[in-house]
């Protein structure tokens, strides 16, 4: 018997990855969880039938969603993160002893609780206490808040469906007003391989450029993902990402990573012909 | 009768099960003919496009499946008699109008009314008495007949044929119909109302008081509004002392003889679903409109308003499921914060006028988005805020009528003159903003320096102005000067 797991990363691609078990399933207004345990990518959670994270490759989002600006501002010490109820980028924010608090919103409840099942090792990070959890919409949450977090950081599960909320202006708008005067924000930004992707990282893109002064891209490879190539927005009041890394403070923490690097810091915010002209295609229009 | 049944989507599954070979219209012959119209619609949508046939029914003359969708609509409505109508719920309220009067009798109406009932008096030359709606200065909006204002124009005028209420406005706001219908009856008037927004207060609880309950004779129900059908399907129903069988001709003289099952079944679809489900579901709408409103109240800056309007008389009730935001305080109009949340935010809401915006709040709505809104709206306020000075606040203009609008649409004129000119002329059309479609100038009223600075302004805070010839909106036609009247 062959158990195949199959994602349709566009209407003509199919992405399958061999399944040995089926562990966990589960379905709310929220959408369809589930769990499963394969050869290649060891243990992966599917949100409506997308991976959002498998073992094998985990730690290169969560990697780069929490040291890039980690490491740009290493005075970093309150932190708002949306998503990311399996605790993969709070156990890489949990390596800072710098940082006094993370407050995570996770409106997805069943998401934390079968993270916490079944992938152990990310979702303990969840219990340290720096870290407060809510399950509360994330507009709800932020709308009122002002002057409040040095860092946001945006995970969101995808484009569409209840995640749709985090890739709005109105979201990104809020982002800028609950940050502090040199807050930044990151967050996962698409891929921009496949058009009806592109289309979304355009228009994220476009939304972020509207409310920061400062808007920079960068990369990652993440096999598990469509297209495997991965971007990530950087958005700051005050630092730019690359000019002020002050990489020989970073490598004396002493932080050990699988994927980040002061060196690929440098290197991941030089994106490919074809990327940097999508960006500023949307970047001219202003209003 | 047994409000589970659907008879017209029943009749159609079991059209669909027999697999009929078609040799009559629509030509597309179940979409064969024409790929592309099915990759958008759908196959199964297509393939119910079929014409009247005997087990269909035939809208114009209704005896089997289209009958008993009626008589189920009238009994979910508790009306004498319901129509269904395709050609919007236009073709009701003008069915209302050609119904109760003709050429030379007169119809007392609220100056506030659709362009559709106006539009029935070109057609059928009955002269319109208005009364001024009340107005809430403040919110620059119209609200509902004061019932001394309907006293008086029943007392002036003994002879008209029936009175025509607007229940509730766009706004949500109703009068006091069941005194309005006591005082037309008594003079021998018949009572339509235009209850375009109103369709759900005939199945939720807590609701205003529906036409059909305070006795009117005629009522004209949205049902693609707020009761889910597709557009352009609506309900025209009748009191018992109408007689369905005039109404029926009178529909028939415009109607078309090729109504759509499209429509139709989904007219019988949604009176089934609002008849089954109808309470949890407005209940539903109404919680969610609460939470907007409490949300929005909290931002400061707007005010989204509710029953505090409610007056005893000419806000006599509000419809609870109603969120309009009053947005001048933030020092924006409400068609700039329309054209900012559908431009910036990509959030379409239903209107946009001077003062006020309007996000409709129906059976389809999830919290998910009315965040959204809520947050868009702090939004817009954080960047795009002003001062107020130099808005516009008054939308409601009293208007001055100098010949019926028949005379005034037929009348020789002057056409194209530049709008800036045409003060104290008497205008041959109308002048709309859309929505919410309510005239500005109706044909046979004059033009005053007030109604032309109010026209400029609107264009330039971007409302959408239809009606006149001129599609830009920068002439009007005018009564020729000889012309004496």
């Amino acid at each position: 018997m062959e158990f195949w797991f199959t994602e349709l990363h566009t209407p003509n691609v199919k992405f399958s990855v061999k399944v040995d078990k089926h562990l966990y399933t589960s379905e709310n207004d929220l959408g369809r969880v589930d769990i499963f345990e394969s050869p290649e990518f060891g243990r992966f959670l599917a949100v409506d039938g997308y991976i959002i994270l498998t073992q094998r490759d985990e730690f290169i989002y969560d990697e780069m969603l929490a040291h890039v600006p980690m490491a740009v501002n290493p005075n970093v010490e309150k932190i708002l993160v949306f998503g990311s109820g399996d605790g993969g980028v709070v156990r890489e924010l949990l390596k800072y002893k710098t940082i006094k608090a993370i407050d995570l919103i996770e409106i997805n409840e069943g998401v934390v609780q079968a993270c916490r099942q079944y992938f152990p090792e990310m979702a303990e990070s969840l219990d340290d206490p720096r870290v407060t959890i809510y399950t509360e919409n994330a507009l709800r949450f932020i709308r009122h808040i002002e002057n409040e977090y040095d860092l946001i950081i945006v995970d969101s599960a995808g484009f569409y469906g209840p995640g749709e909320s985090l890739l709005t202006r109105e979201f990104y708008g809020s982002c800028y007003k609950a940050l502090k005067a040199d807050g930044i924000m990151v967050n996962q930004h698409q891929s921009p391989f496949y058009e009806e992707d592109r289309v979304e990282t355009q228009k994220a893109h476009k939304r972020i450029v509207n409310n920061f002064p400062i808007c920079r891209v960068y990369q990652a490879h993440i096999p598990s993902y469509p297209s495997g190539y991965w971007l990530f927005g950087f958005a700051s009041k005050k630092f730019r990402p690359v000019i002020d890394l002050d990489a020989e403070a970073w490598n004396q923490l002493g932080i050990k990573t699988d994927y980040y690097t002061t060196n690929l810091h440098k290197g991941c915010f030089a994106l490919p012909a074809y990327v940097e002209r999508m960006l500023a295609d949307v970047e001219r229009i202003y209003d | 009768m047994d409000q589970r049944k659907a008879p017209v989507y029943e009749a159609l599954q079991e059209f669909r099960r027999n697999r009929v070979v078609p040799f009559d219209v629509p030509g597309h012959k179940r979409g064969r003919g024409n790929p592309e119209l099915v990759s958008l619609l759908g196959k199964q949508c297509v393939e119910l496009d079929v014409n009247s046939m005997k087990p269909l029914d035939n809208l114009c003359h209704p005896i089997s499946v289209i009958k008993e969708a009626e008589e189920l609509a009238a009994e979910a409505f508790g009306a004498a008699h319901a129509f269904l109508m395709v050609g919007g719920t236009t073709s009701a309220v003008q069915t209302m109008v050609l119904t109760a009067c003709k050429s030379g009798e007169k119809i007392i109406l609220p100056r506030n009314v659709h362009r559709s009932v106006i539009n029935a008096l070109v057609v059928n030359g009955a002269t319109p008495i208005y009364v001024n709606p009340d107005t809430d200065n403040r919110l620059g909006i119209a609200l509902g007949m004061k019932i001394s204002q309907v006293e008086r124009a029943i007392e002036e005028n003994p002879e008209a044929k029936a009175i025509l209420v607007n229940n509730p406005t766009y706004y949500g706001i109703c009068s006091n119909l069941k005194k309005i219908v006591e005082i037309a009856h008594e003079h021998g008037m018949m009572v339509l109302v235009d209850e375009a927004h109103g369709t759900h207060f005939y199945f939720g609880e807590n609701m205003p008081l529906t036409a059909m309950a305070s006795g009117a004779d005629m009522s004209s129900v949205s049902m693609h509004k707020s009761g889910g059908s597709l557009t352009q399907s609506s309900f025209l129903l009748t009191g018992p002392d109408v007689s369905a069988g005039y109404v029926r001709q009178v529909i028939n003289l415009t109607q078309t003889t090729s109504a759509s099952y499209l429509l139709i079944s989904s007219l019988d679809i949604s009176r089934r679903n609002l008849a089954l489900r109808g309470k949890e579901l407005f209940a539903e709408v109404m919680r969610i409109a609460d939470y907007a409103r409490t949300e929005i109240n909290k931002i400061g800056g707007y005010y989204a308003y509710g029953k505090e309007l409610i007056n005893g008389d000419s806000v006599f009730d509000f419809d609870p499921t109603k969120l309009t935001v009053y947005t001048l305080d933030i020092g924006l109009a409400g068609i700039e914060v329309y054209d900012l949340l559908r431009d910036e935010y990509d959030i379409q809401l239903e209107l946009g006028d001077m003062g006020n915006v309007l996000a409709y709040i129906s059976i389809g709505d999830r919290m998910r988005e009315v965040e959204r809104l809520v947050s868009a709206l702090v939004d817009v306020k954080r960047r795009y805020s002003k001062d107020r000075s130099g808005l516009f606040d008054h939308e409601y203009i009293n208007p001055s009528v100098v010949m019926t609008p028949q005379e005034a649409f037929y009348a020789p004129k002057e056409e194209m003159i530049p709008i800036r000119e045409t003060n104290g002329r008497i205008c041959t059309e109308f002048v709309m903003c859309y929505p919410p479609g309510i005239p500005i100038l109706a044909p046979g009223e004059r033009i005053t320096q007030e109604i032309i600075d109010y026209i400029l302004y609107a264009k330039e805070k971007g409302c959408q102005l239809t009606g006149p010839e001129d599609e830009k909106v920068e002439r009007l036609n005018v009564i020729k000067e000889s012309t004496t009247y």
